[in-house]
């Protein structure tokens, strides 16, 4: 099968998202989209998923235009997608979840899940995904249901299978083995396109790469080119890879988190019997694959969470405090989602730069609001912080992401900070703002703030730690020096501490 | 602490083959039902037993004119008063006993407690009475009767909400119904047509709710309560306007017959509430059934669920949600609009201004009660129905309980089970069911 | 904006097509856009429909109708007279009687319209605060009920001085519906119950306990045998407001000072401010330090003590006396009227002058031309359910559709959350059940909603595209980083499962 993309392109409004963009993918290659956030290769793929209709160009497949009305339509045609945020229905069944929009039925309409089930195990069998089709998916862990997603796919008989950003969610071994499973499926005739943008990644699978930015072909490659060669052309210019930071000036150790528990409404320990410590004047980057317990642990700091054990800052207790109290102590947070929890989308500009601050002076006091006080407040940290807006009586809602984060920023780096802890600082924030808000994150360090950094980005964490505790299924699985290779802490993220027992890294691990 | 490398032990286990080992998890307790548990065995002990008057409380079970006869229960009132103080007090016991050592208790013991504390109440309520002979096959028979447009609406609410789309328009949609039914009936001569009218006047306002939530993206709550204003304003204009200028013609409906299946319908209790039913009696029983097995066993079902519980997913795989959405809402007011026209070819001789009186509401309470399971559904519409007929009953009896306080009981009762259970329990259906979509 | 680049490729507006003033620019396309257009249109959209229901029903023009092919004028004719005959004494009824003899006569409507109106502006308000705090108070009736009885109860009991007496009738049918109010909101803070539940099953239990009261010697007037209370007592009643001629009464005057009150506790308040924040997003209200549960019992106390408020209004100006039906459908009205106003303290004090008039103005046409009441009620539906929809009423009458950006900031955040802002589109269930649809739904829904806004589906509303649409974050070279591809989703985080986050986020590993 030989799926062609020709010409397409991709309009919202004035905003060009595909521009005329070509791409042949045919059995038995691997065909790796490379670009930035943003750089249209979700959109490209979502047109040739059928989810959106395309604005010129066509979709040929084996030489024959088609037109895809939805998703159905383009499995139809033999096209499957794993997509980045999985599109399981958590209370359904592994085989439920299989069987949805090509269930197999008896008489009535009475649903055959059996028939299901024989084919997942198949599946399951030849590719060795160990998936058992009565368990719910809300019980599987991530990689698991990203299997799921691929028998979903091939179910269906799919000979493209499109993986957008697939390892976002894997640890390096979860990664290598995903790797292995689309050389077995490559190697059995389906076309692949990989989405990613990860270098790695890309030049260990890809037959043929293309690089997208800004919604256009930039430029395509083999997979033997040189990395940073792939990263500039990503990127658009030259790309340091590292930078080197100051080296702190260290003061005593004012914040102490002891013996942290936390559990989930169910029971599962979210957080496990974690401690450390940091210093003034220090940053600790908490390391891990997303969920295993980073976000329950800041948010039981900040006393959204309860938890068992100790949190000291200055030597007072915080464990068993209001979030209000906890903030009033001098803790700056930046919640790692700013949409669902950082801001406040109808609420302007101004209103969220005050969002903790409204009852204390200048902003208000405790009865009643100061307008003209939180407007002028605004229109200086706006200055201050270079946030691009219309307006600060605009809903913050209206801003972009990178913005967006620099409004939750410029609100929690306030003088006085005791404390400041910030959760996934640059996610979805273009490079620009990422250069800016790093630097701000190190100021604040060097005014003499313990800092703590919780980011699933190794380079994020690298950039800005100088010291690194790597979480694993809600425990820290070690706390090591900022200066740590990637290797190591790669193996730590999956669990395994490679100076405490080197001969537990399985042959699985060595093969990366 | 600073610097060093902190190692946990233990931490050695491969996670790449296979699934991932789980996190260790804890029991979590809910204390909830235990505590609600003691609160009402106190009750019991307070009124059931310390609290009993009379000597006994009769309950009859067949009439004089039944072929099989089945004697009279007589339940001395003080004795049943601590007999069933003492369960409940040991089923209180156990039910802390069994949240102490796996969390929560399970639902038979919730049912057992129920079931006791009902009985407790009725031997109490009844020999408190002045007349303390109460027609028990009458009691549950009536019961049944007023759960029918509940049931009716309950099942529309499953269906609607099971597809994603709150339905608090069953008010309007079952009022509707009744309209329709009662001037369609009346005018054709033909009780078919008043059901196929109430269908499609059901039907009507779930468009309405469908349009303006599915694609005018109108809260739903605010669709639904201001349908029902609008349903309830239509249907009152027109009844001051044609309906009573002319009732003859437009208010006086036929009404659907009993069909009595022979012998089944002699069987004590159950026989005339299940085999002595009118059309809409039976085809009630079949939707409950319907809609339980085509929920969970059918493809049909499997795409409902689908796009109630994760709709971009269901999208991804080729499933039309707004199409099934549409579908499944115009469905439910369909279902609805059959129970309206219980009211006005059933039930009441004509239709009158407001006639459903927040039935709506109640069979609304009853899909939450019921998890959004149609059998559960069923099951708690029952039990409102229960409620209701006690009052009138009791009403009758003359008992030391004002009839307003029986009619608030399934008011009460929901808000109990609204904030004591289902608020926190994740059960099989609330666990990933839409309930209110903002 | 200096460092663009040197890369071919589109050079899209530095925030996307949705930012600055709207496209084309004119003050007529502008005014036509807004969401006073549409409400003005939803009225008389929701007349014009209410008219054909009155031509319907008319039986001269049933008449008529019977020869329309002979005769089509007569049946022309008839229809028209219908509608003018009921909307004139509409009109006589609710604002200006010009038929009247004296001065007086004439605007004896209009003080009827805003005595009518006075208990409506005050609970609506209540409403619209809770609307405002993100809970969907239906028990207005049951919170109202309260207010009566609590105030019929000291204003029959007690004889106090006038002034003592008035203010502590007042005050306590305000905590009489605060208390009824606060179950709600202490019920759905401890135990996530969902308030359009408990409050739908507390009016009932309100409406059958004054029903008891009123058998009772609390409440029953001594020697009647009707579920209705004493007179309250002279000292406990507002007193007219501008003479005997008229029922207008001096609760008018609290309804303005309760709407100056409410429009200072929103807008202005620091308690207002967190019930805004909890109302459009809980979970970064709660972020923020904003007890959130304390939010949801604040919003019912003062929401139910508005209703009680209301409820004094009732008792102690317009009817002096308390029935089992004092709330009478009050309740469902508020809603209607803080929807109308837009949940604006200002927009619902005009909401409810409208509505009460239609309810006076309805009275007059019913006894006039036999037109039933119950047409207000259809008005009233039909004019909130199109100022709910908005492209609907466009659709209508082929105005302009607002620009993106004009939509998201004129949407309400009450009927079209997923409209109004990214992260106001976050669900408020705060209960343990909340379903996995709810975030993915929402998410949807941002997409189609801008497509039904008849306004292209702009990726540059949502954030990560438009990070490529602005060439100033283009700027200095620096660290290469990785970022998904697409951040999160507009909805927020999709709460898959509760104890794992599945919707994936980033992982590099090397």
């Amino acid at each position: 099968m030989k799926l062609e993309l020709r010409g397409i392109t991709k309009k919202f409004g004035a905003f060009t998202a595909n521009d005329s963009i070509d791409l042949t993918v045919e059995s038995g290659q691997v065909h790796s989209l490379l670009g930035e956030n943003g750089a249209g290769k979700s959109t490209l793929m979502n047109v040739l998923f059928g989810l959106y209709e395309p604005t010129a160009g066509e979709i040929r497949v084996d030489g024959t235009p088609v037109r895809f009305g939805g998703p159905g339509e383009a499995m139809a045609a033999g096209i499957g997608m794993v997509h980045q945020h999985f599109m399981l229905i958590p209370v359904f069944t592994v085989a439920e979840n299989v069987a949805l929009g090509d269930e197999h039925t008896r008489a009535g309409g009475i649903l055959d899940l059996e028939t299901t089930r024989r084919r997942i195990r198949e599946i399951s069998d030849r590719f060795g995904f160990h998936v058992d089709p009565d368990a719910l998916v809300e019980d599987l862990p991530v990689g698991v249901q990203q299997r799921v997603e691929i028998i979903k796919a091939l179910v269906r008989d799919a000979r493209v299978l499109i993986l957008d950003e697939p390892t976002a969610v894997l640890t390096p071994q979860e990664t290598d083995e995903l790797l292995d499973i689309i050389r077995q499926l490559r190697d059995s005739g389906t076309a692949i396109v990989f989405i990613s943008h990860k270098l790695r990644e890309v030049k260990a699978i890809s037959t043929q790469i293309t690089v997208l930015r800004r919604g256009r072909v930039v430029g395509t490659a083999d997979p033997g080119a040189d990395q940073s060669e792939l990263a500039a052309l990503m990127v658009g210019r030259d790309v340091v890879l590292n930078r080197a930071k100051s080296a702190p000036t260290l003061g005593e150790e004012t914040f102490t988190v002891s013996n942290l528990t936390v559990l989930s409404p169910d029971g599962v320990r979210l957080v496990d019997d974690v401690s450390f410590g940091i210093r003034q004047g220090e940053v600790l980057a908490v390391a891990g694959v997303q969920g295993n317990g980073q976000t329950e642990l800041t948010e039981a700091i900040m006393g959204l969470h309860k938890a068992q054990g100790s949190i000291r800052l200055d030597g007072e207790e915080l464990l068993g405090r209001t979030t209000r109290q906890v903030i009033r102590a001098g803790v700056g947070y930046v919640p790692e989602d700013r949409s669902t929890d950082g801001l406040v989308g109808p609420f302007t500009v101004a209103e969220n730069l005050v969002l903790n601050r409204y009852d204390r002076p200048p902003a208000g006091n405790g009865l009643q609001l100061d307008p003209k006080a939180i407007r002028r407040l605004a229109q200086k940290r706006v200055q201050e912080f270079d946030i691009r807006t219309q307006g600060v009586d605009l809903p913050v809602g209206t801003l972009s992401g990178g913005n967006q984060q620099k409004v939750v920023m410029a609100r929690e780096l306030v003088d006085d900070l005791k404390l400041f802890i910030a959760s996934q600082p640059t996610r979805g924030v273009d490079v620009g703002s990422i250069e800016f808000l790093h630097e701000r994150i190190i100021r604040e360090r060097d005014s003499g703030t313990p800092v703590m950094i919780v980011s699933t980005e190794l380079d994020e964490v690298l950039d800005l730690a100088d010291r690194i505790a790597v979480m694993y299924h809600g425990r820290i699985i070690g706390i090591v020096p900022g200066n740590t290779s990637r290797d190591d802490l790669g193996l730590m993220m999956a669990g395994i501490d490679p100076a405490a027992s080197p001969q537990d890294t399985t042959p699985k691990g060595a093969t990366a | 602490m600073s610097t060093t490398v902190t190692v946990p032990s233990g931490s050695g286990a491969s996670p790449a083959a296979g699934p991932a080992p789980q996190p260790q998890r804890e029991i979590v307790r809910h204390w909830a039902t235990p505590i609600t548990f003691a609160v009402l065995t106190v009750i019991s002990l307070l009124v059931f037993a310390l609290g009993a008057s009379g000597e006994s409380a009769t309950f009859r079970i067949s009439t004089e004119a039944d072929a099989v006869q089945i004697p009279d229960i007589v339940a001395p009132t003080v004795p049943v008063g601590w007999i069933i103080t003492l369960l409940l007090a040991a089923l209180t016991v156990w039910g802390l006993l069994s949240v102490r050592r796996r969390g929560t208790v399970p639902g038979w013991g919730s049912a057992a407690f129920a079931v006791l504390f009902v009985a407790g109440f009725l031997v109490w309520v009844v020999g408190a009475a002045d007349t303390t002979t109460v027609f028990l096959t009458g009691l549950i028979a009536g019961a049944f009767v007023l759960a029918v447009p509940l049931i009716f609406g309950s099942m529309a609410g499953v269906l609607s909400e099971r597809a994603g789309v709150v339905n608090i328009a069953i008010e309007g949609q079952l009022l509707a119904g009744a309209f329709t039914a009662a001037v369609t009936g009346s005018v054709t001569g033909s009780v078919w047509a008043g059901l196929l009218a109430a269908v499609v006047a059901g039907a009507l306002v779930s468009a309405l709710l469908a349009v303006f939530s599915i694609r005018y993206l109108v809260n739903q709550v605010i669709v639904g309560v201001v349908l029902n204003v609008l349903v309830a304003g239509l249907t009152s204009f027109l009844f001051s306007t044609l309906l009573s200028s002319d009732s003859a013609r437009f208010n006086s409906p036929p009404h659907f017959e009993s069909i009595r299946i022979p012998v089944l319908a002699d069987i004590p209790v159950i026989g005339p509430i299940l085999f002595d039913q009118t059309v809409l009696g039976y085809g009630m029983y079949l939707i409950v059934a319907a809609l339980y097995v085509g929920l969970f066993r059918t493809r049909w079902g499997l795409r409902v669920r689908a796009v109630g519980e994760h709709p971009k997913a269901a999208d991804t795989v080729g499933i039309n949600v707004l199409r099934t959405r549409y579908v499944n809402v115009l469905l439910a007011g369909a279902i609805a609009g059959m129970g309206g026209a219980f009211f006005t070819l059933v039930n009441s001789s004509s239709f009158s201004k407001e006639m459903t009186a927040g039935q709506g509401f109640i069979a609304l309470a009853a899909v939450i009660f019921g998890r959004w399971n149609p059998i559960g559904a069923f099951f708690a519409a029952l039990l409102f129905g229960f409620a209701t007929n006690m009052q009138y009953v009791l009403a009758i009896l003359g008992t030391p309980v004002p009839s307003q306080f029986m009619a608030m009981l399934p008011y009460l009762v929901t808000i109990l089970v609204v904030a004591g259970l289902v608020g926190r329990s994740r059960g099989p259906a609330a666990a990933g069911t839409p309930y209110v979509k903002e | 904006m200096s460092a663009v680049t040197t890369q071919a490729g589109p050079k899209p507006d530095a925030s996307g097509p949705s930012a600055g003033r709207p496209a084309g620019g004119s003050a007529l396309r502008h005014m036509l856009a807004g969401n006073g257009m549409v409400t003005v249109l939803a009225i008389v959209l929701s007349l014009v429909i209410s008219a054909v229901l009155i031509i319907l029903t008319d039986e001269e023009v049933l008449e008529a109708l019977g020869y329309f092919f002979a005769r089509p004028q007569d049946t022309l004719v008839a229809a028209w007279e219908a509608v003018a005959a009921a909307y004139a004494a509409l009109f006589r009824g609710a604002v200006f009687n010009y038929q009247a003899e004296d001065f007086t006569g004439m605007i004896y409507p209009f003080m009827e319209s805003l005595t009518l109106s006075t208990p409506l502006i005050i609970i609506s308000l209540g409403i619209a605060i809770s609307f405002r705090s993100g809970l969907f108070n239906i028990g207005g009736q049951g919170q109202m009920i309260f207010g009566a009885m609590f105030a019929t109860f000291f204003g029959v009991h007690l004889q106090l001085p006038f002034g003592v007496h008035l203010l502590l009738v007042v005050i306590m049918g305000i905590l009489g519906g605060a208390l009824w109010g606060s179950i709600v909101g202490i019920l759905k803070a401890a135990t996530g119950a969902h308030e359009v539940i408990l409050t739908i099953m507390l009016n009932y239990i309100a409406v059958y306990l004054v029903a008891y009261l009123l058998q009772t010697p609390v409440l029953q007037r001594e020697g009647s045998t009707n579920p209705v209370s004493d007179f309250l007592e002279p000292t406990a009643v507002f007193p007219p407001l501008l003479g005997d001629s008229f029922r207008l009464h001096w609760g008018f005057v609290v309804a303005i000072l309760t709407t100056v009150f409410a429009w200072w506790l929103i807008q202005r308040s620091t308690i207002g401010f967190q019930l805004r924040a909890v109302g459009a997003n809980p979970a970064a209200a709660r972020t923020a330090g904003v007890s959130v549960k304390r939010m949801y019992v604040v919003a019912m106390v003062i929401s139910g003590g508005l209703a009680g408020l209301a409820g004094v209004s009732q008792v102690s100006g317009t009817e002096k006396v308390l029935n089992t039906d004092v709330a009478g459908s009050f309740g469902f009205d508020a809603i209607t009227v803080a929807l109308l106003g837009r949940s604006n303290p200002v927009g619902v004090f005009f909401a409810g002058l409208l509505f009460g008039a239609l309810r006076a103005g309805g009275v007059t046409m019913q006894t006039e031309t036999g037109v039933p009441i119950d047409i207000v009620l259809i008005i009233q539906s039909l004019i909130v359910l199109f100022i709910a929809a908005p492209p609907l009423v466009r659709t209508i009458f082929r105005l302009p559709a607002p620009s993106a950006l004009e939509a998201r900031t004129a949407a309400d955040p009450v009927t079209q959350p997923a409209l109004a802002g990214a992260a106001a589109a976050t669900t408020t269930t705060a209960g343990g059940t909340a379903p996995a649809a709810e975030s993915a739904v929402v998410g949807d829904a941002v997409g189609v909603a801008a497509g039904d806004a008849a306004s292209p589906p702009s990726p540059a509303e949502t954030a990560s595209p438009a990070e490529t649409a602005s060439p100033a974050e283009a700027a200095p070279a620096g660290a290469r980083r990785d970022t998904p591809d697409a951040g999160p989703p507009p909805g927020g985080r999709g709460t898959a499962s509760p104890t794992q986050d599945t919707t994936g986020e980033e992982g590099e590993q090397r």
